[in-house]
């Protein structure tokens, strides 16, 4: 198993972890950036992906030319500041 | 727990951990959502390609209309096409100039429970030798306050891979003598994540595994033939026929004082046939009035997969043999300019909210270490096999597209 596997799992595995502690606490953690706090982060420019089609498009040029793949897509509308 | 008791841990099957952290999904989209979360917009794209570089060209259209079904539903739907004319250095080594056609339709659907969101997509990819059909689903997880958003996905790709021949009247057929298969399988695992009130990161895993065949039909190596004139002769590619990559990427985005934003991108990539790489992605965004521009530098580096070879020292030199340029050492550079201007459509309906015409130009450079370009073969003067000059990859991406918000 290489390294970067390893690493991969380790991650899978925190992040059900926390997710478990979540649900078992009832979401009960404060969220310490408030929901009027994110102005800045609801402004268009900080999309992690602005116009998909753009990006669709040019992930797909760069999968063609480059050996390496994947991991290219955001965690997907998730800042929270809709 | 010890580290190593987490590697013991983590040395089972990704299917279990993901069986767990599906579970988890579950417990957390359960676990007392006070709010509701929100789809994204309705909104079409209208987009012209172009890539040009490496004696290729690609070009055509791509359409994405994304369109809400009350306040839970969406439905996207997207028809993109490749006009190819190819005449690459690889093609000019083996085989003679050609033309084709893609076409790529995807159906996708959302669907919004409480902080969970449903997604299923399928997706169908045609061209003459290779049709592509993908189904995928995804679910994501609003949690902390909607300070952090899980996701997760699967996706399974069914390919089927011909081979185009010439026939008697000079155009070209399929192979009736060859058909093969490929099937894909992508897990992935994202976690956005906002850390302060003008920063937020996404840390992105997936992991890949292909089986079937997985070369080129066309493609072909070549070794040492001291009895060509060339000093070399052409032998078909051979891969593996599975093949297995995970890649992690880290994002951070910060917004700065001038209401601009600047992106770093860092991804790790690593596969079972050898090939490591790293990319580093860099973009600065700045609004003014009716405009948006975005500026981007890109660099990537990888090493070579253990069974490349510029020129193999005979025939048949080893079981797996590859001589994909993709496959090589090489660093790549991308500079990137976008522009994006709000307008209003003259006449338009009221029910359109925003429309914005962008165009984007980016410029990739790739420095190969370990791939020579064949064609400059000249013993006669003093050009032999193996000391060509390295081949250099110059390449255009040009996007000019409409987007409209309704």
């Amino acid at each position: 198993m290489t390294r970067a596997m390893r690493i991969a799992k380790l991650v899978v595995l925190l992040a059900s972890q926390l997710a478990i502690v979540a649900a078992m606490s009832g979401c009960s953690i404060q969220p310490w950036v408030k929901p009027y706090e994110r102005e800045h982060l609801a402004d268009p420019i900080m999309a992690f992906d602005r116009d998909p089609v753009s990006s669709a498009y040019l992930d797909h040029v760069f999968d063609a030319r480059e050996g390496a793949r994947g991991a290219t897509g955001g965690a997907g509308g998730g800042c929270g500041c809709n | 727990m010890t580290m190593s008791r987490i590697a013991r841990v983590l040395t089972g099957r990704p299917g279990k951990l993901l069986a767990l952290a599906l579970l988890a999904f579950i417990a957390a989209g359960h676990g007392g959502a006070a709010f509701a979360g929100v789809l994204a917009e309705d909104r079409a794209d209208a987009l012209y390609h172009r890539y040009q570089g490496g004696g290729v060209e690609i070009q055509g259209p791509s359409v994405l209309i994304r369109k809400k079904i009350g306040e839970n539903f969406a439905v996207n739907a997207n028809y993109y096409m490749d006009f190819v004319t190819s005449a690459s250095i690889d093609v000019k080594l083996s085989a003679s100039q050609y033309k084709e056609q893609r076409t790529q339709k995807s159906l996708g659907f959302e669907f919004l429970h409480g902080k969970t969101t449903y997604t299923a997509n399928v997706i169908d990819s045609k061209e003459s030798d290779y049709v592509a059909d993908t189904a995928a689903f995804g679910l994501s997880q609003d949690m902390f306050g909607d300070l952090t958003t899980v996701s997760l996905g699967f996706r399974r790709g069914w390919n089927h891979v011909y081979r185009n021949i010439k026939n008697a009247d000079g155009g070209k057929e399929r192979d009736p003598t060859f058909a093969e298969q490929m099937d894909t399988r992508a897990y992935t695992l994202g976690i956005s994540q906002i850390l302060t009130r003008n920063m937020i990161a996404s840390l992105n895993v997936e992991a890949i595994t292909d089986e079937g065949y997985l070369n080129s039909p066309y493609r072909s190596v070549r070794y040492v033939e001291p009895g060509d004139p060339r000093g070399f002769a052409l032998q078909r590619e051979i891969y593996p026929r599975t093949h297995t990559s995970n890649a992690t990427a880290v994002i951070v985005k910060y917004y700065l004082p001038w209401r601009a934003a600047i992106e770093g991108n860092y991804r790790f990539y690593s596969d079972s046939w050898g090939v490591n790489a790293n990319t580093l992605d860099v973009t600065y965004t700045h609004p003014w009035r009716r405009w948006i521009f975005d500026g981007r530098l890109r660099y990537y580096t990888q090493t070579q997969a253990d069974f490349y070879s510029d020129l193999f020292p005979r025939l048949n030199y080893a079981n797996f043999l590859a001589r994909d340029k993709e496959l090589a050492s090489y660093t790549g550079y991308t500079i990137g300019l976008g522009a994006s201007y709000e307008f209003s459509i003259p006449g338009a309906p009221k029910w359109i909210q925003k429309s914005t015409l962008n165009a984007r130009l980016d410029h990739i450079l790739i420095d190969y270490d370990n791939f020579r370009d064949a064609t400059k073969t000249d013993p006669g003067n003093g050009i032999f096999a193996g000391a060509e000059p390295l081949y250099k990859l110059n390449a255009n991406v040009f996007q000019l597209f409409l987007s409209v918000w309704f």
